[in-house]
């Protein structure tokens, strides 16, 4: 019978070198036998993957052939004849009129994934007539001394087990529809199956999975037929377990996992043309037309040297019309980067996936596979008497799982959850309850790079980002959760250096310079695929960084076209495109970190930010945090500065190491947050947040000028968030509140203090100007009118001419530009026009 | 041949021996018994240059099976492997069962049993490797002039064919396999393979293909490279080896010609029914198993770690070994360093002052990472080179002829925008495509900016451009695997030479001042003289400088203090002149000051030295800018 023995990797751990141990029941009588008393053999039949295996080494004999075709399920043969010259092709190609039920109906699809010559054996346990209540009794009688072959599974308890499991889980969702229930609710299995005590099941589970699978795959049908007798299903179920306990990086695979259950992860890097494998050949002599079938065994196919029916020598061949094929590919994965040690390349390994799972992924996606490991020797060839000494390993998928299937769309898709050990979360939370987890945290952030405190605590919260809402029912849409902070100050303070760090930190970073990126470098551009010739969509920095931070240096430099795409993504967390005859809205909720230089090189205290930087406020204002980072230049910070960066330049391996773990601890602090925690604000909280922003518009409004917008409002929400995120808190509460106030202020101060009146201004960002320049120039503006209406009527002036009179007449300086913003506004007013170098009253 | 040699001459059967031994009693351990054999024997004096090396001994010289070692890179890592570690053999006269061990070897012996319980497999890892990229030829020289294996034409093997190297073998033979192709091809095209008479046509086609691109094929990062690569095979330890290692190996050298033989047979398509096989491509076969006349195999049973490829230097084999080395040679660094100094004013045209950058330039070295900033590397810019008489070519070989290994690289238009400088992933064959910024520790990477003329730079121009730049600033090559990239940390050093100042980032930039006039500069050039191959001051110069990077180094507490009040007390009298990346600037020059003088720790003069010579150079900078006020 189509046993699991008969794989190499079976041979390999010589199981089937042990002699037949004669049971009770016929499994060791010759299958030929077999076959013919099938329909009347007692229900002891059942645990058929026991076979010979001494049989199948020595195919050469004719009878042996016969022997080596296992019986196919056995079915009536006005149902489904398999001999019919109708039925040929792939297995799914059978597709048949009459309508069936139960299991006795339902064809078995192979599971090539499981064996090379694997056939489901539950039919011919459902061939018997018997009750179905003393057929479970009888089995479960039976399965106690029944024991698949150099294994301890016993087959009866494995399969009461499991469909103990399955009626356990079934049961509370019974509204399942016939076909497409069990599907959905397959994966939920496995989790069940760990919490009922069929605990060694599992382990048996993963040791013999080609001998375990086939007996859920039993259980599975059995009990669904039991339960709906009248359905009709094309094909049996089979069981796909997935996320299997020997969950694996591929680096660490090694001989012991052979012919084991395993998942590994990894990105999926080539997919080849669809195969399709013989798994029957069809011989026919020449002579008589006598047929006969041929299973493939190992790869090869013995063709029948002897026609049984009329002894003919060598009148055989093949029929490939009449053979059974199956579907194969062949996928080629690669360990994703973040599993790999520094310093070496990734390793591959060869994937194959049959029947339904063909073309289920893609080059380029990330998946968990879940399938059996195995090794083949290499090729004996037939000129040479040695073989080379190494085996081809490969998979046998069992089940797929895109870890970033959801990527473009769905907003929770904590699909990859990083799995962290009991151990590293007791160790985080006890980090997170250390009352100054806060200050830890961010002096562990970039040590090499000399205080700036807050901006390290900025990149910090950004690091940990806010909440994620949506609102998309009261029509707002996703809120932002993601913290945007610019660094902008003199070069050479390591703002670059800073920007290198978090790269290196998140998983998902992007490091992009504004002098070398383009539009299309950010978003997304179509090319032509040189293999398929189809148009793809290359996605640029902005998306590939979704859910991760989007470094970029030299954020002055890029040019107004690139950066005009950053205003969606800093504030919609979208990237529209239409390019090339595809248009589409792309995920970028991404975090921007930007970097900028001032535009004199040197930073100007005597000029608002957005003079010093050149910046269109538009985009100015979707950053939560604006830092400077300015030289100091005090004599105490000069010395600790030194201090530091000496110590950088003698300090022993060992110091070096602790700061290493540090990292590693604060990556995972970072991903275990968020991931697991969600705070939301406290009443208290949201009073505070409310104070605070009424607080920030008083500030302004005492000068008649506002200091803060519902966008400054939301940024300290976001802040709040983050910091609770820090301390593990479902909660946002008023120490969480009062960080952000604090650190929101602390940028303000920085970045948006009015260099005239040393007051923080708000408006310098969100207008592009201070309200004490916009006051200047509505004085200038009444002046120059002033001026104009005491020249009388003169229809026309020259520029120059009234420029100077201005300048006569004022008492403080008035640059051109002044004055041209004057003309520009009496201009609106339609008061006059400029044509070149005359101005024209109008009326 | 003695006796005693035989663990060189069949290490095989050694192996055998100890593996036969070991069945009577199965705790013996005798793998790590086997590996730590041939540990003892080559830590005998003088035993490891009894070793042939593939460096310098042509292949077809080497017996095959025998011991060998191999002075390598670590180009790229395969998957791993499993093989039959132990496995039976069925006589199929007498049936009689024998155990036998497959480690070290790549094919087995006659009549597996496949089934037999005893066998035991296990893991191995292959890494491509080629010889180490850019070495110089005095290197190779002199690792070739201190071996003293002796080696004998073996008479057992016959290798009518493989005694011309295969490059010649191209040459030759593709004229005339032209023809026979063009004899064989309308009679029997669809025979090709399946004939056994043309098993010449077989082993050769191959090898016609490689003509055009033969050194893409072995994939060796620096173009016009030479030398065999070879598929080393891991047993233990393959963790602690990381891509880009400078390693020597030594091991077991197999030749199998059923290895080729092997990988011919795949290209027929015969196979349709053996589908492990018909999957992979013809790509990825011919780098995976390509033919082992070209590409030998090498089973690892010992490899050391290289810290440098100097010759001249003990080979570190222990550190105390090292240390004393180092100590002997401390106190002669000073005097060295004068002559070297002298010499190098010499060649730069009568500049002591870049001849001092230069030298600092030529023992840095980033000794430690601090998370993302790499520590002690000193890149410089070497503007001001004199465009006449080719000189930054003439100063590149005098370089060649002082470090172990460099690389020239000329930045025209045309270079930078076809040479592929970052290693890139093929999927199809699966293996990295190395490229000219896959370098080996220290190498030193000369890039000649004066060649660089108008015009514009290409996508890959601009890539290769951007990847210089994050090499000098950040000391990494982000390799490209497509999907995504991988960054590999290096540590290579770059100097520039340029006329202006130099498009990329650097660390330290000098203006060359001549003492030459401009009219004379040619006549100076060609007097200036090249130190002869060997000479006795040559050596001592190339000892002297990797010395020197090989020393540890230290500050005192209480010359930080000092450091530190420096630091504040320039800050405090003009807090322009000097910012922090001043400072970081200063503690590298301070810390390779020490290093040239021997000093293994910062002394108060060494600072005060490196504070007087900074300032020299800025001096000499700000000069400059006013001369020709374009110069940003």
């Amino acid at each position: 019978m189509s046993s699991p023995a008969s794989t190499p990797g079976g041979r390999k751990r010589g199981r089937n070198t042990n002699p037949p141990t004669p049971s009770s029941e016929d499994p060791t009588s010759p299958p030929s036998q077999r076959r013919r008393g099938q329909d009347s053999s007692t229900g002891d039949l059942m645990p058929m993957p026991t076979s010979p295996a001494t049989d199948i080494l020595s195919p050469a004999a004719p009878q042996d052939t016969s022997l080596l075709s296992s019986p196919r399920p056995s079915v009536p043969p006005n149902e489904v004849d398999m001999s019919s010259p109708l039925m040929y092709g792939t297995p799914s190609s059978r597709i048949e009129g009459t309508p069936r039920s139960g299991v006795r109906g339902t064809p078995a699809r192979q599971r090539p994934d499981l064996g090379s010559v694997r056939k489901a054996p539950q039919v011919d346990l459902h061939s018997e007539p018997p009750s179905a209540d003393g057929a479970v009794a009888s089995e479960s009688n039976a399965g106690q001394r029944l024991v698949i072959w150099g294994t301890d599974v016993n087959v009866g308890t494995c399969k009461e087990k499991f469909q103990r499991f399955l009626q356990r889980f079934v049961d509370p969702t019974s509204t399942e529809d016939e076909n497409a229930g069990l599907d959905l609710n397959e994966p939920l299995y496995m989790q069940k199956l760990e919490e009922s005590d069929s605990h060694c099941t599992m382990v048996q589970l993963t040791c013999y999975p080609q001998e375990v699978i086939p007996t859920f795959d039993m259980a599975v049908n059995e009990l669904f037929f039991e339960r709906f007798p009248d359905s009709f299903l094309e094909y049996q179920i089979q069981v796909r377990p997935y996320n299997a306990v020997k969950t694996k990086s591929m680096r660490s695979l090694n001989p012991e996992d052979i012919d084991q259950l395993i998942t590994i992860s990894g990105m999926v890097i080539r997919t080849s043309q669809l195969i399709p494998e013989m798994q029957e050949a069809f011989f026919q002599c020449q002579v008589c037309a006598y047929s006969t079938r041929v299973e493939v065994d190992r790869g090869r196919i013995a063709e029948p040297a002897v026609c049984r029916h009329c002894n003919t020598t060598h009148s055989l061949a093949l029929i490939h019309n009449r053979s059974v094929f199956s579907d194969k590919q062949m996928i080629k994965i690669q360990e994703s980067p973040e599993d790999m040690p520094a310093g070496q390349t990734p390793h591959t390994t060869i994937v194959y996936a049959h029947n339904d799972l063909v073309d289920k992924v893609q080059p380029g996606d990330r998946v968990n596979i879940t399938g059996i490991y195995r090794a083949v020797p290499m090729r004996v060839n037939p000129r040479q008497s040695n073989v080379k000494s190494v085996y081809k390993t490969h998979i046998d998928a069992i089940h797929f799982r895109k870890t970033d299937e959801k990527r473009l769309h769905g907003l929770d898709e904590e699909a990859e959850q990083k799995l962290f050990t009991e151990d590293r979360v007791q160790t985080l939370k006890e980090l997170a309850a250390k009352p100054d987890v806060y200050e830890r945290l961010s002096s562990a952030l970039a040590p090499s790079i000399y205080e700036h405190e807050d901006i390290k605590k900025g990149i910090l919260l950004q690091l940990f980002g806010g909440t994620r809402k949506d609102f998309s029912q009261t029509g707002r849409g996703n809120f932002r959760a993601e913290v945007n902070i610019l660094l902008c100050g003199d070069p050479g303070t390591s703002k670059s250096q800073l920007l290198q760090y978090v790269y290196n930190l998140v998983p998902r970073g992007q490091y992009t310079s504004g002098k070398g990126s383009s539009a299309v470098g950010l978003t997304a551009y179509v090319m032509k695929d040189p293999e398929t010739r189809q148009l793809v969509l290359q996605t640029g920095a902005l998306v590939l960084s979704d859910n991760g931070i989007c470094c970029i240096d030299e954020f002055d430099k890029m040019s107004d076209n690139t950066r005009s795409v950053l205003h969606e993504v800093m504030e919609q967390q979208t990237l529209s495109i239409a390019k090339a005859g595809i248009i589409c809205q792309l995920n970028a909720r991404t975090a921007v970190l930007a970097a900028a230089n001032p535009v004199e090189s040197q930073w100007n205290p005597k000029k608002t930010t957005i003079e010093n930087i050149q910046l269109p406020h538009t985009l100015l204002s979707r950053f939560d945090l604006i830092f400077l980072m300015l030289d100091p230049q005090d004599e105490a910070y000069d010395r600790r500065l030194a201090h530091h960066l000496v110590s950088l330049y003698y300090q022993t391996e060992e110091q070096m190491e602790e700061e290493f773990l540090d990292m590693a601890v604060l990556k995972d602090y970072i991903a275990y947050a968020r991931t697991y925690i969600n705070p939301r604000l406290s009443e208290e909280a949201s009073q505070a947040l409310i104070e605070a922003y009424v607080d920030m518009r008083k500030i302004g409004s005492g000068r008649g000028m506002v200091s803060a917008y519902p966008r400054q409002l939301e940024s300290l929400i976001r802040l709040a968030e983050a910091h609770a995120k820090v301390r593990f808190s479902e909660k946002v509460e008023t120490i969480d509140v009062e960080e952000a106030k604090r650190l929101h202020r602390e940028a303000l101060k920085q970045s948006a203090t009015d260099p005239r009146t040393g007051f923080v201004d708000i408006s310098i960002l969100t207008t592009g100007m201070s309200a004490t320049a916009r006051k200047r120039k509505e004085e200038v503006t009444q002046a120059l009118k002033k001026l104009i209406q005491a020249k009388g009527k003169t229809p026309a002036m020259k520029y120059q001419q009234l420029l100077d009179d201005l300048r006569g007449q004022s008492e403080t300086a008035i640059t051109k530009e002044l004055f041209d913003e004057a003309l520009r506004a009496l201009a609106d007013e339609d008061y006059l026009t400029v044509t070149g170098k005359t101005v024209r009253l109008l009326a | 041949m003695p006796s005693t040699h035989d663990w060189i001459n069949d290490p095989v059967g050694v192996v055998e021996g100890m593996f036969a031994a070991s069945q009577s009693n199965p705790s013996s351990g005798w793998e790590a018994r086997a590996v730590e054999f041939f540990k003892d024997r080559l830590k005998e004096k003088d035993a490891h240059t009894l070793v042939p090396s593939l460096n310098d001994i042509p292949m077809h010289y080497l017996k095959p099976n025998s011991l060998v070692k191999f002075r390598c890179f670590i180009q790229d890592m395969f998957d791993p492997e499993f093989y039959m570690g132990v496995y039976e053999t069925v006589d199929p006269a007498t049936q009689a069962k024998t155990l036998r061990c497959g480690k070290y070897k790549d094919v087995t012996e006659c009549g597996v049993d496949f089934n037999s319980k005893n066998t035991v497999t296990a893991e191995r890892q292959t890494f491509y490797c080629v010889p180490i990229p850019g070495e110089n030829p005095w290197v190779k020289e002199r690792y070739a002039n201190s071996s003293q294996a002796r080696v004998v034409p073996s008479t057992s093997y016959v290798p009518s064919r493989q005694k011309r190297s295969y490059e010649e073998d191209d040459d030759m033979d593709t004229q005339p396999q032209k023809q026979r192709e063009a004899h064989a091809g309308p009679q029997s095209p669809t025979e090709h393979h399946g004939n056994g008479d043309c098993k010449r046509q077989e082993t050769e086609a191959p090898s016609s293909q490689m003509t055009s691109a033969s050194h893409l094929d072995l994939n060796f990062p620096l173009p016009g490279e030479k030398g065999p690569s070879c598929l080393v095979k891991v047993y233990e330890d393959w963790d602690s080896f990381k891509l880009n290692d400078m390693l020597e190996v030594y091991g077991i050298l197999s030749v199998s010609p059923a290895l080729s033989a092997l990988a011919d047979e795949k290209d027929a398509s015969s196979n349709l029914l053996d589908p492990t096989e018909s999957m992979e491509t013809a790509e990825e076969q011919r780098v995976h198993c390509p033919p082992a006349s070209l590409v030998p195999r090498l089973h690892m049973l010992y490899a050391k770690q290289l810290q440098h490829n100097n010759p001249l230097l003990p080979s570190a084999a222990t550190s105390e070994d090292n240390s004393a080395f180092l100590a002997s040679t401390l106190s002669e660094m000073p005097s060295v360093r004068e002559e070297l100094l002298a010499y190098l004013t010499h060649v730069l045209l009568g500049d002591a002052l870049a001849a001092e950058y230069l030298i600092l330039h030529l023992i840095s070295n980033v000794y430690v990472r601090r998370d993302v900033l790499p520590l002690g590397k000193f890149t410089l810019n070497m503007s001001g080179c004199p465009t006449v008489a080719s000189y930054t070519e003439r100063l590149y070989q005098i370089i060649q002829q002082l470090v172990p290994s460099s690389h020239y690289l000329g930045m025209s238009l045309q270079n930078m925008n076809q040479i592929r400088l970052v290693p890139k992933k093929d999927y199809v064959a699966n293996r990295l495509v190395s490229g000219a910024l896959q370098l080996a520790k220290n190498t030193s990477l000369y890039l000649d900016e004066t060649q660089l003329e108008q015009g514009q730079l290409d996508t890959t121009g601009v890539r290769n451009v951007t990847a210089l730049g994050n090499l000098i600033s950040w000391q990494k090559v982000d390799y490209d695997f497509n999907y995504h990239q991988m960054e590999f940390p290096c540590n290579i050093n770059v100097l520039i030479a340029s006329e202006g100042r130099s498009l990329l980032p650097s660390d330290c930039q000098i203006h060359l001042q001549t003492q030459v006039a401009p009219s004379h500069l040619e006549e100076y050039l060609s007097t200036m003289h090249m130190l002869s191959q060997a000479s006795s001051q040559l050596n001592k110069f190339r000892i002297y400088l990797s010395v020197a990077r090989l020393l540890d180094y230290s500050i005192s507490d209480e010359v930080t203090k000092s450091v530190e009040d420096d630091f504040v007390d320039m800050r405090k009298d003009d807090p322009q002149s000097i910012s922090a990346e001043d400072l970081h600037r200063m503690l590298v020059v301070a810390r390779l000051l020490s290093l040239s003088q021997g000093q293994t720790s910062l002394s108060r003069d060494s600072w005060l030295r490196a504070k007087h010579i900074e300032a020299l150079r800025r001096s000499r900078m700000e000069q400059h800018k006013c001369v020709n006020g374009n110069e940003p």
